[in-house]
């Protein structure tokens, strides 16, 4: 029961970061109908971001620990986010009336571009998260010891997606942004300046993936130049089991994808992890290719 | 001075002109009807004019000024809204909120809500459905709401792309109704219509669209009454 709930637990904090990762896949999806495979690499920038900020700037050395992070949070969402709207601008606006391959060429060469960008920059070599950042308290939750860095990983990336939530339904840009995501022509019609929603939608999705990286750095200590190849195709994966372009679906697709993960891995074998992620997405492709959320609503005629 | 000033447009998708020069204006305060069979060009000339279609070259004036080279963002802002073919409403998102979204390009909310008000008096049925998804109303209610929807972006020129398509005949009458209503509080409609006799005997004035080009224009009355008008597209 212990090892079922850590498991649990462990998976939640994991899927909340496949979740992050996910909604920049899904809404990108969802304006543009274009999978964004510079995504992951996006995820990449915002853990080296955070480390460099973290260690050369000696922010933790200035702050107190928990500020230094808080901040660097911060400044690797805006960064990132920046790099995002950077790389819609260069590399899918010239592409917008063009066919859908040639965006996804695109896509692959800014992906490409960013991973060799980022191995040139800090070499190949894994870096190491400066460890002081980790918090190492535990708290006890029902007679089970659970590590707070844990519990602290799954708050920041369900509050992130309690504020994207209401972003979305409450505010006039977020429902500019369903509106196109459901029919830009018409949204055009709405006075809707869909380049602009565009923009935005690569300010949130990159913003939130790199703070996800910020997040893997301080929870597994380590990154390396490749990561965003394997949290990205996790992350896609995740969009597709929630139904891409649906953004409720992706945080769902998240959180499942991460606690499936983490059982196979604490009752199979950690081996297995990898395999058990992307069975899910076979099946799913299999058995409902619309994924969990991803059914259409009836437009009639 | 009219409202609305199309000079030799010329629209082509591809290799194909879709619009082989269409010139037509609107006044202040009209109805004006687009008459033609599918294909004419009907919905590309709407199009045009909200920006949605790029024409190759021609003149499209709105109070004196050109749209061509505005983003449709800008052409709802100077007061031009449509209600597109197949209503288009966001069958996701409820009528409220597709109300809103109308009124996406207006800044003040108090006049917004006095707009939505005189919506629900048009259209009470909206207002009974108003936070039901808009996909789940039927196509008669669906296009109240791309009706209402335009409307609130208070548009001086308000372009309908055939309102009455799939429409029961009772229905039909009920949305005409509406627009002459529409018309009076001083919104000049542009209308496309197959349905040539009710559209007729709304409109003040009428084009007739044959395969891109504008092959007759006069008034309502005149085309009513006209042997030609009646053989191809009032059934005779």
């Amino acid at each position: 029961m212990e090892q079922f709930f850590q498991q649990l637990l462990n998976g939640l904090a994991v899927g909340g970061i496949y979740a992050l990762v996910a909604l920049g896949y899904t809404m990108v999806y969802g304006v543009l109908k274009l999978i964004n495979f510079a995504h992951g690499d996006l995820f990449t920038i915002g853990a080296y971001l955070g480390l460099t900020l973290l260690a050369s700037w000696n922010l933790a050395g200035v702050l107190p620990p928990a500020v230094a992070v808080l901040a660097v949070f911060v400044m690797v969402g805006l960064l990132v986010a920046l790099i995002g709207v950077l790389l819609e601008r260069a590399a899918y606006r010239p592409l917008r009336g063009a066919n859908r391959l040639s965006a996804v060429v695109s896509a692959l060469g800014a992906s490409i571009f960013f991973e060799n960008a980022i191995m040139l920059i800090y070499g190949a070599r894994v870096y190491v998260y400066p460890d002081f950042l980790r918090p190492d308290f535990t708290v006890d939750l029902f007679g089970v010891s659970v590590p707070g860095v844990r519990l602290l990983i799954l708050g920041a990336s369900v509050a992130l997606m309690l504020a994207l939530s209401a972003f979305i339904q409450r505010t006039r840009m977020g429902a500019a942004i369903r509106a196109t995501a459901i029919d830009p022509g018409a949204a055009r019609l709405m006075g809707i300046n869909v380049d602009r929603v565009i923009a935005l939608v690569f300010l949130i999705g990159p913003g939130l993936g790199g703070m996800a990286g910020l997040m893997v750095g301080i929870y597994y200590g380590q990154i390396d130049f490749t990561m965003g190849w394997s949290y990205g195709l996790k992350a896609f994966t995740a969009a597709i089991l929630g139904g891409i372009g649906n953004i409720p679906g992706a945080m769902l697709g998240g959180l499942l994808l991460g606690v499936t993960e983490a059982l196979a891995a604490g009752y199979v074998a950690m081996a297995w992890k990898d395999a058990v992620a992307f069975l899910v997405l076979i099946l799913i492709l299999i058995i409902r290719p619309t994924g969990i959320l991803g059914e259409r609503t009836a437009d009639k005629l | 001075m009219a409202l609305l000033t199309l000079s030799d447009v010329r629209v082509r998708y591809g290799s194909v002109e879709a619009l082989h020069g269409i010139d037509l204006t609107v006044d202040e305060g009209e109805i004006v009807t687009i008459l033609g069979a599918n294909g004419a060009g009907k919905s590309t000339t709407l199009l045009s004019i909200s920006g949605l279609v790029r024409p190759a070259s021609g003149e499209i004036l709105f109070d004196g000024k050109p749209l061509l080279r505005l983003p449709s963002h800008e052409v709802v802002g100077l007061g031009i809204a449509q209600a597109p073919e197949g209503r288009r409403v966001f069958g996701a998102m409820s009528v409220l909120e597709n109300l809103r979204l109308g009124a996406f390009s207006i800044r003040d909310k108090e006049r917004s809500e006095r707009t939505l008000e005189w919506i629900f008096d048009l259209f009470p049925r909206l207002q009974e459905r108003k936070g039901q998804l808009a996909g789940t109303l039927s196509g008669g209610e669906q296009q109240m709401l791309a009706i209402g929807r335009a409307l609130m972006a208070e548009p001086r020129l308000l372009l309908l792309d055939e309102p009455s398509l799939g429409l029961a005949p009772l229905l039909v009458r009920s949305i005409f109704d509406t627009v002459r209503a529409i018309n009076q509080r001083g919104v000049t409609v542009l209308l496309v219509e197959q349905n040539a006799r009710a559209a007729l005997k709304l409109a003040t004035r009428g084009y007739v669209l044959e395969v891109g080009r504008v092959v007759r224009e006069d008034t309502a009355a005149n085309l009513l009454a006209d042997a030609a008008v009646r053989e191809a597209y009032l059934g005779g």
